[in-house]
């Protein structure tokens, strides 16, 4: 019995394999992206453009100044003389920021009064003024503490030590790359199992392979497990990709991984299979995997966090996998975690899984033309 | 004589082009997947993005350990329990707190240590412990900010009730222009009004023209008196209409459901998606062409259009972060420069250094498009 369903799946593998463009779309892209993505996708700011308007011009203010310069994440690309050109630089986006130091910035700092500093940012890019602002306050910080250990100023009371674990610089790669070991892999086998019932349909092969002794088990399973080989060969080259040529360090069990990866698998495969039996046409299956893709990726956590959603949009993360799969990958990753810990990820995918591949096996029965 | 001959065929050309068009307006009506990608798509990103997607932290999971209580540490507890930032939680001891935070029950710790009433005291720099989870690297940074702001919120009332007001040598006063709030829903809805055109532009016009490659239509299209121009421009309408209806349907519902301020002129929108229109549909015309056949159609337009537009055209991530390498890449993608025109004209209104640069550049992306185009479709029919 079980030769009837490794007969379809290598059936399923030579008709995927069979069309050379084809084979080149399962392999040229992932790479392509996670090589572009995984540089591409930062929100760790360099080189800030920064425009200097100081009036002032004293030492303590060019001392200030240098600091911003010399920080990696700041450039002094422009120096202004009047107010009036301070809002042309920031409207052309040649500038993010401007540092505008009064003409009694030196003189209030010796006599120790409170110097102010102001700032102008940028606000298109939320995120990215966010942040600046936040690198900028910690260069603020380290200039106000040495000033006031050198002029005798009181140091304020307490004090901030702030650390951060599992990624102590703060590098968003760590977490951006990992993460894409289930977004490729979940375009992937998406899109692989979305196509196999369909393409049979429009050629009308299916209803010939209805009517051969395989029963509908049998054909799941044959048509599940050409998305589930690929799905792993495909993740495992991204994994080793990740921590060969990223540097991202696997800190966990492999094999905590590879369980949560089966489980996110297959509960891709189950969704892609209910695609393709509900889609008539090709065109239509592939725009079903895009309507499922977008809202999935979104919905992750992904690039922004879900505790930032809504109350009813979290509700509804609990219905994408690749949410659990997130969690896992990147637990196993940088926490170190192993099955103990990740146990409330997988159980959610499992049921997923089984209940999307139970409804596809029901649709291949009962949806005929 | 010549010149009716000449009059009679033109305006056959018209009724040619006329006729195309129409075909495609209907085989656009009768596909469910065309409308679900023209109209069903845009609905459900507006809302995901509108509701779903933020930057923006708040009641960040904070476990609070702290060893002696005293009325100093209720003070600074306090100013955590009062930001609308954080959702403090109280831990008994620090290693109560660190397993809490490796099951990822919160996000952050504030450690005060035994001594910190003392230090406080005597005036020497009390250490507070931040522990942050910084797996996810922004939020940690954005947490991390928020932790300063109540820190320095702290202090300042900490000072004044010790009758000594804090100076602090340097007094950050910090402005934000266009987005003074910094709600991170305003910079990201205009820049979805590029993704959507992309989708209906490049994606859905990639895979309905490759189909006619995979059914055969397209020779049978060949054999027939149209010309190579007048089938281009026959299926280009259709979809020119109905990617500028999807901005402009996107546009309302980013005005009127999430208020994003507009605050530049409806003209420069117009003509700018129009100009970004016409790339998109030339880049889906194109890989329409290469590819013929629907599978890799799809694969490709996801590929080359739909992930460029969203990771690398500084929708959500800002291209001047990304390494020299890439920012170069981004030039070839054009929802670069129409993100750029977009949040300039939502935020901060018509600043036209912004719009010549970046339509001049679709302009010529255009160009070149439009003459790959013709000679690749050439080079197919001969």
């Amino acid at each position: 019995m079980p030769w009837h369903i490794l007969a379809l799946a290598l059936k399923e593998f030579r008709a995927l394999l069979r069309d050379p463009r084809s084979r080149i779309v399962l392999i040229g892209p992932p790479i392509a992206q996670l090589i572009v993505f995984g540089y591409a996708a930062t929100f760790d700011l360099n080189h800030v453009p920064v425009a200097i308007y100081d009036e002032d011009a004293g030492g303590a203010g060019r001392e200030l100044i240098a600091r911003v310069a010399g920080s990696p994440h700041f450039e002094v690309v422009a120096r202004l003389t009047r107010e009036a050109g301070i809002a042309p630089l920031i409207d052309d986006k040649a500038v993010l920021l401007v540092l505008h130091l009064g003409p009694r910035f030196s003189a209030d700092l010796q006599r120790g009064a409170s110097a102010p500093l102001q700032a102008i940012l940028d606000g298109r890019n939320s995120n990215t003024a966010m942040l600046a602002l936040s690198y900028l306050r910690t260069i603020l910080l380290d200039f106000n503490r040495d000033w006031a250990a050198r002029h005798g100023r009181p140091a304020p009371p307490a004090v901030l030590q702030m650390r951060a674990w599992y990624n102590a610089d703060l590098d968003s790669h760590w977490f951006i790359i990992p993460g894409i070991v289930g977004l490729l892999t979940l375009v992937v086998t998406l899109v692989v199992t979305a196509l196999s019932v369909a393409r049979e349909r429009e050629q009308g092969t299916f209803d010939q392979l209805l009517v051969t002794p395989l029963r509908p088990v049998e054909i799941l399973i044959g048509k599940a497990l050409p998305g589930m080989v690929i799905g792993t060969l495909e993740a495992t080259f991204i994994i080793v990709l990740a921590v060969l040529w990223f540097g991202i360090p696997l800190r966990g069990d492999p094999g905590a991984l590879y369980a949560g990866l089966s489980l996110f698998l297959l509960s891709a495969v189950g969704i892609g299979l209910m695609i393709s039996a509900i889609a008539v046409t090709q065109q239509q299956a592939v725009l079903g995997a895009f309507l499922f893709l977008v809202p999935a990726v979104i919905l992750s956590g992904f690039a922004t966090p879900i505790a930032n959603m809504p109350e009813v949009v979290q509700w509804i993360t609990y219905l994408d996998p690749l949410r659990y799969f997130l969690i896992v990958v990147r637990g196993v990753f940088l926490e170190g975690d192993g099955y103990a810990l990740l146990l409330d990820q997988y159980w959610p995918m499992a049921i997923i899984g089984g209940l999307s591949l139970a409804t596809a096996g029901w649709l291949f029965r009962h949806r005929m033309y | 004589m010549k010149k009716t001959s000449d009059l009679s065929r033109a305006a056959r050309g018209r009724m040619r082009l006329r006729g195309m068009i129409r075909k495609e307006s209907i085989q656009i009506m009768r596909d469910p997947s065309s409308i679900a990608i023209a109209f069903v798509l845009p609905v459900v990103l507006l809302f995901l993005f509108g509701y779903g997607v933020s930057l923006d932290a708040r009641a960040i999971p904070l476990g609070l350990v702290i060893e002696q209580p005293d009325a100093a540490t209720a003070g600074l507890a306090g100013a955590f329990e009062r930001s609308e930032y954080f959702a403090p939680r109280r831990f008994g001891g620090i290693q109560e707190a660190r397993q809490a935070l490796a099951e990822r029950r919160i996000d952050a710790i504030l450690w005060l240590r035994n001594d910190f009433a003392r230090r406080l005291l005597s005036g020497g720099e009390a250490p507070i412990a931040v522990l942050a989870n910084g797996v996810d690297a922004n939020q940690a940074r954005i947490t991390e900010g928020y932790v300063q702001g109540a820190w320095l919120a702290w202090l300042g009332r900490y000072a004044a009730a010790h009758g000594r007001p804090l100076a602090p040598p340097v007094a950050l006063h910090h402005r934000v222009w266009f987005n003074a709030a910094l709600i991170s829903r305003d910079f990201l809805v205009p820049g979805l009004v590029a993704i959507i055109m992309t989708l209906i532009g490049s994606m859905l016009t990639a895979m309905v023209v490759a189909r006619e490659w995979d059914r055969g239509t397209m020779e049978a299209m060949m054999v027939t008196p149209l010309r190579i121009r007048e089938v281009i421009v026959g299926k280009l309408v259709p979809y020119f209409v109905l990617g500028m209806g999807g901005m402009v349907f996107t546009v309302v519902l980013a005005v009127y459901q999430f208020d994003v301020p507009l605050r530049g002129s409806l003209w420069a929108l117009g003509a700018a998606s129009a100009l970004f229109m016409l790339v998109a549909l030339a880049v889906g015309l194109l890989i329409s062409i290469v590819s013929r056949n629907q599978f890799v159609a799809g694969q490709i337009a996801i590929v080359v259009t739909f992930l460029p537009a969203f990771i690398l055209s500084g929708f959500i991530f800002d291209i001047h972060s990304m390494p020299q390498a890439i920012q170069i890449l981004t030039h070839v993608v054009p929802a670069r420069y129409f993100v750029a025109i977009l949040q300039s004209l939502f935020l901060a209104g018509d600043v036209w250094p912004v719009y010549w640069a970046n339509m001049g550049a679709m302009a010529l992306m255009l160009a070149v498009l439009m003459a790959l185009v013709r000679r690749k479709a050439h080079k197919r029919l001969e």
